[in-house]
């Protein structure tokens, strides 16, 4: 089962042709994912051969992917000028996920593609600026490394690409249902409240890692939204303890603006709604080691 | 990036929302010629404002109202020079006097629970909005702004209708909001705030104050936007990371950090303040991410940035590979030191782990450098950086 992602995603990239696309549709190829077809007006009615003999189709439009090849998903990589033109492609497309993994959109851009497939409804946005999402061993929506962990009953949903990474690698022999990096962006589609309620949901799933920053009030939502919803158990982690106020820590996002968007605050928010919230990236992969390992028995 | 008052005054105009004449002094000298010019719109009289990205500067004397350029001239010379909340006044604004009947509020800024944008308004400007919002929560509106329709009419009239002004009052408010919408909207602000509005004993509704901020990432779209950088306000270091396009932010202590990724970079640094605990508070010395798929040239620069911190007494590189290859981040590391020679004497800590981790592990071993030391986890990483730090 897992979250958004599974064996039935057939993925399509937009922006494939370019230089990272190339890179990462290769690795997404490796790693199992289904990828159906590239988009490039440009390019349309080419074929891009990739490592182990696979040749995936450029089509002219993302409508025209879908028609041909019936995908679902779509990985975009296109330069951040060019992002929102992008989205609202897959969107008017009614591509039913699209996974925004450039960095560095002007927010403005985001909020207008973000609220316009929120009007239309037919699609999820992912990000942007975020890694995408893995379902291990069977699909692969972006530029997670593959080779980290494979599948197990663990949830994962982070801000953070490098610190999924990190938790991935703590906790790779148990193993993880689903990966999410929803990105450290101001404005972004998935949240940490639409993962949590989707791991809540996922049979395959037995318990949920969290990961926030500083910045805004997503963790201290999500704490709310765990007291009144979620009764699997859910372990957080928090970076940014030290980050001073005013000064903007790499993403967008991550800002402590007066007193508002502490790591403090969010620690506390989440600790009062019963999530155990680990001090260190390792600490927090040790409380859910604990968690799972009292599960088995 | 935030604007002094100036500029918003001066985008403020650009698009239509009326405003007072102003013009910038870094002299006494040039205050007082400023005087001459904008005086008598005023009857003689102008205001003195200390240019400064804080709020309170009013509460800390860098506001004075002035009746002659001799006294606007007296007036910079008290300014110029002040230190507000830790922001030397390097600049003033001699602004036209006005003759204020009422002060409002009015911002819009980026809602990011709701994901939209949030209109505020009050008919009680003039004081502090956390405080108003605390103390009186229901002399504030606040509308919802949806980012593909923005501000028309029909949403201005609903904000000053929520607000409560005068019936007499509203028309001429809601054009204005229009107007700062128009500015929100077609400069990529992500906050617009005017503190007070105000209405004048003639009428008019003026912006007195202006916060902008403005968005970097939609710098590709505003080619003028770069000369609004207050370039001596800058950090050098983080003024030379820029350049070099390496996302650095200077901090206060002794451990050197540099990592790939904003989340790993931010926990590093906390991993490193835990650990520095047990070692006379040791703190970390910056924030640096290389990013993802960073090249050893990449980490080099980031490496010479970091070692040109004087504060700097150990260094710690924690990188997990995802994109980013160990090995281009380890034969960076080599590379910068041989560049450095022997001038260089402080220690480098070295984590890596992920992509490609075998070799850069291999060669940092191989070249074995007498300043690095390779560590197999993140927090023994940082606990070793810290320990070091607090011996050099």
């Amino acid at each position: 089962m897992a979250i958004f992602l599974n064996a039935d995603s057939k993925v399509i990239v937009q922006g494939m042709t370019g230089s990272e696309g190339m890179k990462h549709t290769q690795r997404m190829l490796k790693s199992g994912t289904e990828i159906v077809g590239g988009v490039n007006p440009r390019k349309a009615g080419t074929t891009v051969d990739f490592e182990g003999g696979v040749s995936v189709p450029v089509f002219g439009s993302v409508k025209e992917a879908i028609d041909a090849t019936g995908a679902n998903v779509s990985v975009i990589f296109v330069p951040a000028q060019f992002t929102k033109a992008a989205a609202v492609e897959a969107i008017d497309a009614e591509i039913p996920l699209a996974v925004v993994i450039t960095e560095g959109v002007a927010v403005k851009d985001t909020a207008e593609f973000y609220n316009y497939a929120k009007d239309k409804g037919t699609t999820r946005i992912v990000g942007p600026n975020c890694p995408g999402l893995i379902t291990p061993g069977v699909s692969n929506a972006g530029i997670i490394p593959a080779d980290i962990s494979g599948s197990g009953r663990i949830g994962l949903v982070s801000k953070s690409g490098t610190l999924t990474y990190q938790m991935m690698y703590e906790l790779r022999d148990f193993g993880f249902s689903s990966a999410v990096g929803i990105g450290g962006d101001p404005i972004i589609g998935t949240t940490h409240i639409d993962c949590l309620e989707a791991f809540q949901n996922d049979p395959d799933t037995d318990a949920i890692v969290m990961i926030g920053e500083i910045g805004g009030d997503a963790e201290e939502r999500a704490a709310a939204y765990i007291k009144e919803n979620v009764t699997k158990p859910v372990v957080g982690y928090v970076a940014g303890f030290t980050a001073p106020e005013g000064k903007t820590m790499g993403h967008a996002g991550a800002i402590v603006s007066g007193s508002s968007g502490t790591a403090q605050a969010k620690k506390e928010a989440l600790e009062a709604a019963g999530v155990k919230v680990g001090k260190t990236p390792s600490e927090t992969a040790e409380l859910m080691r604990e968690i799972m390992q009292g599960l088995a028995k | 990036m935030d604007l002094f008052e100036y500029q918003a005054r001066d985008m403020f105009e650009k698009h239509g929302v009326p405003v007072l004449a102003g013009a910038i002094a870094t002299t006494p000298e040039e205050a007082r010629a400023a005087a001459e010019q904008i005086g008598p719109k005023s009857g003689g009289v102008t205001v003195v404002k200390a240019q400064v990205k804080t709020g309170g500067r009013g509460k800390a004397g860098g506001v004075k109202v002035t009746k002659s350029p001799d006294e606007a001239q007296a007036a910079a010379e008290a300014i110029l020079g002040m230190d507000i909340k830790g922001h030397t006044v390097g600049t003033v604004m001699i602004a036209q006097g006005a003759r204020i009947a009422e002060e409002y509020y009015f911002s819009i800024l980026l809602d990011r629970a709701n994901r939209t944008y949030l209109a505020m308004c009050s008919k009680e400007g003039g004081m502090e909005i956390e405080q108003l919002a605390v103390e009186r929560p229901d002399a504030l509106a606040r509308i919802a702004v949806d980012p593909n329709t923005g501000i028309d009419e029909a949403k201005a009239k609903e904000i000053v209708d929520a607000a409560g002004f005068d019936e007499a009052d509203k028309a001429a408010i809601a054009d204005v909001i229009q107007k700062l919408w128009t500015v929100y909207r077609d400069e990529d602000a992500t906050l617009v705030e005017v503190n007070p509005l105000v209405k004048t004993e003639d009428g008019d509704v003026v912006a007195l104050d202006g916060k902008v901020t403005l968005d970097a990432n939609a710098d590709f779209r505003h080619e003028d936007h770069a000369a609004l950088e207050d370039k001596a306000e800058a950090d050098p270091l983080e003024a030379a990371a820029k350049e070099k396009d390496l996302n650095y932010v200077k901090l206060d202590g002794s451990v050197g950090i540099i990592g790939n990724g904003a989340g790993l970079v931010m926990s590093t640094l906390d991993v490193v303040a835990y650990a520095g605990e047990e070692f006379g508070g040791q703190k970390p010395a910056n924030f640096l991410d290389i990013g993802g798929g960073a090249s050893a040239e990449v980490m080099a620069n980031g490496l010479h940035i970091i070692l040109s911190d004087p504060q700097v007494k150990s260094v710690f590189v924690n990188v997990f590979g995802g994109i980013t290859a160990c090995d281009a981040v380890a034969n960076g590391i080599v590379g910068a030191l041989d560049a450095l020679g022997d001038e260089e004497n402080r220690p480098l800590v070295v984590r890596l782990d992920g992509n490609n981790v075998e070799e850069g592990r291999r060669i940092l071993q191989e070249r074995n450098h007498p300043l690095v030391t390779v560590e197999p986890t993140m927090d023994g990483a940082a606990r070793r950086a810290a320990e070091l730090a607090s011996q050099a």
